[in-house]
This record gives structure tokens, sequence and C-alpha cells, in this order.
């Protein structure tokens, strides 16, 4: 795929993130028209995704423990194989439930940090840390110069996009989070470190491009706990677009912080797409979007991820209205607030069904019109 | 003759095993942390571990040994989350950081527990009584963490949690030295007439003890109206953090001077990066000649923050540093 084109790559240096809108408004729109299913039963389209994770089948889980046990004959060949049929089980059971851009549920990933630095040179694990209660990962350290190697996620991607009928969206952790939940030990402060991922996360969306990728989701979890960084994260994120062609949809996931303090400096990263999970504490924070105008698609998370509760669709539809407060219909995306992989698996599939009916449901009352949006309309 | 001390602020990380036993036996939500009345089988996995980690402090020669904080599930926030009158919430961010705790709401009026003391006897058991060290959050720090639906207005929490922490203490087997964490003086420091109110809570509490009294503070420096008010309050040292922040807590000293006795935060607890046992007596020494004008009685070498940060054996080489930089333990004033 050509980076080069006339105007259709991003740039760094050309100053494209400050335009607004990510990349230009019809560029947009384009890359959010691949995502409608041939057989989509309205004319307005709201794309419904999901963040990333998802709860493993139960086997898959046994598969692991037999995978890290050194005495257990289950080798890398037997593993690869059952994360390929939890991957194919789980893109099929995203689109039963009728989401338009699916993923994986990064059946072959265990952590959202230490996936990546196991697969960089400069990383070292020295232990189990804590995150809270008995709940800890195994936070690695920074010891010399991060390298790229392999791609990380490629594989993944092929595999998952030749098995799915939708159109496939990649989550990949942001240099930002990478740096900021690491042990930095070589570099001279964690801005310097999460450059120089950045570097390697843009090899890594490049090479996924490559492999025909067209939606990319940043994951940023980590800007939530140290929102002063936003300057840093658009820096990053200046790095890692560089060269991406303007029709691969970026977004961009942060959850569980206060967005008072990111906006509306966000506005100005080179993203499409901005991703929040605003249904945890039911819209408290929908205002914030509001002034001044929220000038990138919205990505509204519409279910909470942490309940197990599942929310009816008339909830759901009443959710997905909040994002109309804040963008137009076709700059609306609905996911649930975050990854999904901490409910069981019987109420995420009902939590993702019941949002994909709500969706359409709110899509059929926009073309009756019987849905007033409150926001202002595309500037196209 | 200054006195050179190897100490930590405590709140340690479990040893491995004991992780994995105890995540095993107590589970993993929020429902599942301690709550002062665990049966016997996770006390004694958390008595094992609290031995390990003396034999830890021992083994490495520290100065002064703390019990661990390992029942600590919820940090500094623990002896209100595991008190009668407190009612824990959801799970809320521990400062910057990518840990989390329950929010305690006080509910009632906060009296003697004893959470603290019964730890500290199992540990005063084994450890030698000339080197025990407690570690308490301090009353500002405690009030910040925790919601109050009893006392009505700061003013009262505060007085309410300091008295609460004097009770707790007075329960104390003999220590030497009694570590006061105050972080929130720091990240979220008192206004006029708070700063006041904080530094006499803290005086409170030192009272509580004839040990020494050291009140840590960390990530970042005191302001300087702040600063000036800890050293009004009856302690003994204040704990300064030379790694995050080290010109402006040298300003500090050199603008406000210090007690007798110093704490130099100059180990980083939250990075695995091991300091060279020669660097440490180099930041010692830099502290020394920057502020000619303290002569310290004592100056105890620790980390700046806790250290359940860090994987265990990281955690375990950063004590011997800090040993090996302070041994051997007296040398004299330049």
């Amino acid at each position: 795929m050509s980076t080069d084109s006339d105007g259709g790559a991003r740039s760094a240096a050309d100053g494209r993130g400050g335009n607004g809108a990510g990349g230009s408004a019809d560029a947009n729109a384009s890359s959010r028209e691949a995502f409608r299913p041939p057989e989509h039963p309205n004319e307005h389209f709201i794309l419904t995704s999901v963040v990333g994770s998802y709860p493993k089948p139960k086997w898959l889980n046994r598969a692991q423990d037999l995978y890290e046990d050194s005495g257990s004959d289950f080798d890398e060949s037997n593993w690869q194989e059952a994360t390929a049929d939890a991957s194919r089980l789980i893109v099929d059971e995203h689109e039963r439930a009728g989401i338009d851009a699916v993923v994986d549920g990064e059946m072959g990933r265990n952590e959202m940090v230490e996936y990546f630095a196991h697969r960089i040179t400069g990383y070292e694990f020295h232990g189990r840390v804590k995150v809270w209660g008995h709940n800890y990962f195994d936070k690695p350290s920074v010891t010399g110069e991060v390298e790229y190697n392999d791609p990380w996620l490629v594989e993944e991607f092929e595999f998952t996009n030749e098995v799915a009928e939708r159109p496939v969206k990649v989550p990949i952790t942001g240099p930002y989070t990478l740096a900021s939940w690491s042990f930095n030990e070589y570099y001279d402060n964690e801005a310097e470190l999460a450059y120089a991922l950045a570097d390697l996360v843009n090899e890594e969306i490049t090479k996924l491009v490559d492999a025909g990728a067209q939606y990319i989701q940043i994951d940023e979890p980590a800007l939530a706990t140290t929102p002063d960084d936003h300057a840093i994260v658009g820096e990053c994120l200046e790095g890692l677009t560089d060269g991406i062609p303007e029709d691969v949809r970026i977004g961009l996931h942060v959850c569980y912080g206060d967005y008072s303090r990111i906006y509306p400096e966000i506005l100005e990263f080179p993203i499409d797409e901005f991703d929040v999970e605003l249904a945890n504490d039911d819209y408290a924070q929908l205002d914030v979007f509001k002034q001044p105008e929220f000038t990138k698609d919205l990505a509204l998370g519409v279910v909470d991820a942490h309940t197990a509760e599942i929310e009816s669709v008339e909830q759901i539809e009443r959710n997905i209205r909040k994002g109309l407060e804040v963008v137009p219909p076709e700059r609306l995306t609905v996911s649930p607030d975050c990854g999904l992989k901490l409910l069981p698996r019987e109420v995420a599939y009902e939590k993702m069904a019941k949002l994909a009916e709500a969706a359409r449901a709110v899509e059929r009352d926009l073309d009756r019109g019987e849905i007033e949006v409150g926001a202002p309309a595309s500037a196209d | 003759m200054t006195e050179l001390l190897a100490t930590t602020p405590g709140v340690y990380p479990l040893p491995d095993d004991a992780k994995t036993d105890l995540a095993h036996l107590k589970g993993h939500q929020k429902d599942d942390l301690v709550s002062g009345a665990e049966g016997s089988d996770v006390r004694n996995i958390y008595d094992r571990a609290r031995e390990t980690v003396l034999t830890d402090q021992r083994e490495t020669g520290l100065d002064r040994v703390v019990e661990g904080q390992l029942r600590w599930d919820d940090m500094l926030a623990h002896p209100l989350c595991v008190h009668d009158a407190v009612d824990t919430r959801g799970i809320v961010r521990y400062y910057d950081n990518n840990n989390f705790y329950r929010e305690p709401v006080v509910e009632n009026e906060l009296d003697f527990d004893g959470d603290l003391a019964g730890d500290l006897k199992v540990a005063a058991e084994i450890a030698s009584t000339d080197s025990l060290q407690a570690v308490v959050p301090g009353p500002y720090s405690l009030a910040d963490l925790a919601e109050d639906d009893f006392y009505g207005d700061e003013t009262a929490f505060l007085e309410g949690i300091a008295d609460f922490l004097v009770g707790e203490i007075e329960a104390f087997p003999d220590v030497e030295t009694l570590f006061v964490l105050e972080p929130s003086l720091v990240v979220n420091p008192p206004e006029d007439g708070a700063d006041e109110r904080a530094s006499e809570a803290i005086s409170r509490v030192a009272s509580a003890t004839d040990a020494e009294v050291v009140v840590q503070t960390y990530w970042g420096a005191l302001t300087e109206k702040v600063h000036a008010h800890l050293l009004d309050a009856e302690i003994d040292a204040v704990g300064y953090d030379f790694v995050s922040d080290h010109e402006a807590n040298l300003y500090n000293i050199s603008e406000y001077g210090t007690k007798g006795s110093i704490a130099l935060g100059i180990v980083d607890g939250q990075n695995t990066l091991v300091e060279d046992p020669a660097k440490i007596d180099e930041r010692i020494e830099w502290v020394r000649e920057k502020s000619p004008m303290q002569a310290f009685d004592r100056i105890y070498v620790t980390p700046n923050t806790e250290l359940f940060y860090l994987p265990v054996t990281k955690y375990r080489e950063k004590l011997a540093a800090l040993a090996e930089a302070v041994s051997p333990a007296e040398v004299s004033a330049t």
C-alpha cells in the first residue's frame, strides 16, 4: 500500500493532526462507509464495534495452563492451534451478535502491556507486581534501547481477517501506556521512552496496513491516570500515525478518567475517532465533549463492561441517543465501555447482541425522522 | 556525630508464593480483600510472609525493620478499610499510580481497633525490639484517602482520624522508630489554615509514642508553607523525596531548615533499577554538602516511597543496596 501519494498519507511534518478532524472529513466519511454491511437494513449507519478483549473459552485457559507448564508436552504449535480455534469462535460470536467491525477478542494475548513487552528488545521481566487486591501483572522493565524485531500482531490480524466476514478492527496498546506501565531503567524520562516506542508502534501499524488492516485502535488507558501528559500522548500519536494512509481509520481508546483534563486537547490528536467509556457513570461526563464542538468521530461506550447486569435494548437505545447530543449519526460509533474479558462469556455475548439491536433500532428511528439530533451537523 | 540508619517506609510486596496462595484463598474481587476477620488459613500465610520479610531485612542488615504491612490490601487506607465503623465502596485510584484501593467511607465514630498493633506484636516476637520500626499512614493522608459520612466537617474528620491513630499507636509494643507516611501533604496539599491543623494532627499522633517519629513526605516536595508548618510539629525528623524532586526539597531544607534528624528518600521505590551503594553514598553526601548549616543527629536513609510497587527480587536488591551504602553505621559529621 502506498504511503506517499499526493496528500493521501498522514505525516507528522505537515501538521495534519492539527486540522481538528484527524483526516479530512471526506476521507473520514469514506473510511466509515467501508464498514457498512451490504445487507444493512437502514439508510442511517451507526458503526458498532467492540473495544478488544473478550472472555476466553474455559478450555483455552486450561490449554494456557498446559502451555505454561514446563512438564507438559503441550507445545507452541498446540498453543497456536488452540488460540486459532478460539479466535475463530469469538469472531463468529461477534458476527452472530451483529457487530459491524469485529475483533478476535485478543485470544492469543495475555495482558495489554506484557504481550507487547515480550516482543520488544530492551524489555526484561522480574516478577509480578500488585495492581489492586490480589490482582497482579508482570510489569516489565526497560533496560536497554527498545527495538522492533518480528511483527507483533500481523499474524493475528491475517488470521482474523481470513475467518471474518465482517471488517476487522485491530486494537494495539499505545506507546504512552507501554512506557507508563513499565519500569524505565534506561531512558532519561518516560516521555523519551514513549517516543521511542511510538516509532516501533508506527512500524507495526505500517505492517498491519500493508497486510490489509483498515481500522486500528490505539489503547491508551494510562492517559487517564496522568492526564497532564496529554501533550506527550499527542506527540506519540503524531509519530505512530506518520505515513499511515488517511483512509485507514485510527481510533484512540481511553477509559476511567477525568475527561475535562484532556478535553478539548484531544481534538488536536491525529486520530479519526475518540473512544471513551461513559456508560460506567451514566454519562455524567457527557457535557465535557459538547463545548467546544467535538470534531472527531465519537466511539461511545453504551454498555457497562464491569457489571454482569445486562442492559435492556431500550436502555442501550437511550445511551446511543446520548451520543447524538455530541455528534451526528454519521460520526457516531457505539461499543461497550471497555474490553469485556472480565465478564462471563454469555453475559458478554448478550451485551453485544443487544448493543447491535439497539443501534439498528436507533437508525430506524432516525430514518423515520423520529429522533431529533442535538449535535451540530457535520461541516461537510 | 551523625548516625546513619538504613530503613524503609514499609508496605512491602508479598512474597510470590504468598501472592499465589492468598489469591487462591481470598479471591480477586473487591469483596475478597482483608476485613480484619480473616480465617486462620489466611492468617497463617500472612504470618509466614511476615517472617520472610523480617528475615529479608535482618539478613541485608537494615538498621530498622518493619513488619512489612503485607495485609494492607488497600495500602495506606488499610487501617480504615478494616474498621467496623467504615464502609468500603468502589475501587478508586491510589494517587497517580496504576494501583487501586477500596474507598473507605467513615460512617461512625472511629474507636479503637487494634489491627495495626496485632501485626506489630507478632513482628516484635520475631524481631529484636531494639530495631523494630512501626509504620502508620499520617492523619492528613488517611483523611485525604477517605470519605467522611459521620464527623461532618474537614476539621472534625481530621481530628477524629488523629484520635483514632493515637489509640492505635498507644497499643503498639515498644518500637524504636515510628514512620508516619504523608504523601498527601505533597500530592494534595492543605490550604491555609488546614496546613496548620494538619501539623497539629501530626503532633498529636507523634505524642502517642516515645519512639523517634519520622514524617515521610513523597511524590514531590512540600509547598514552602506546608513545610514550614510541618517543622512546627513535635516530631523528630521529616522525610524528603530526593528521587522525584531533589532541587525543591533541598530548597525547602536550605530556606527553612529542618528537624534535628532527617530522612532522605534517595532510593527509588518505584523503579527496578537498583542503585549502586556508592551512588547512594554520593547522594547522602550531596545533601550534607548542600546543607552545611544542618548538623543532623540521625540520617535515615530510605526509599522515597513504599516498596510494594516492585517485584520481590528487586525489592530485596534495593534493601541490600541501602544496607551496604549505610554500613558502617556511623560516620563523622563533616
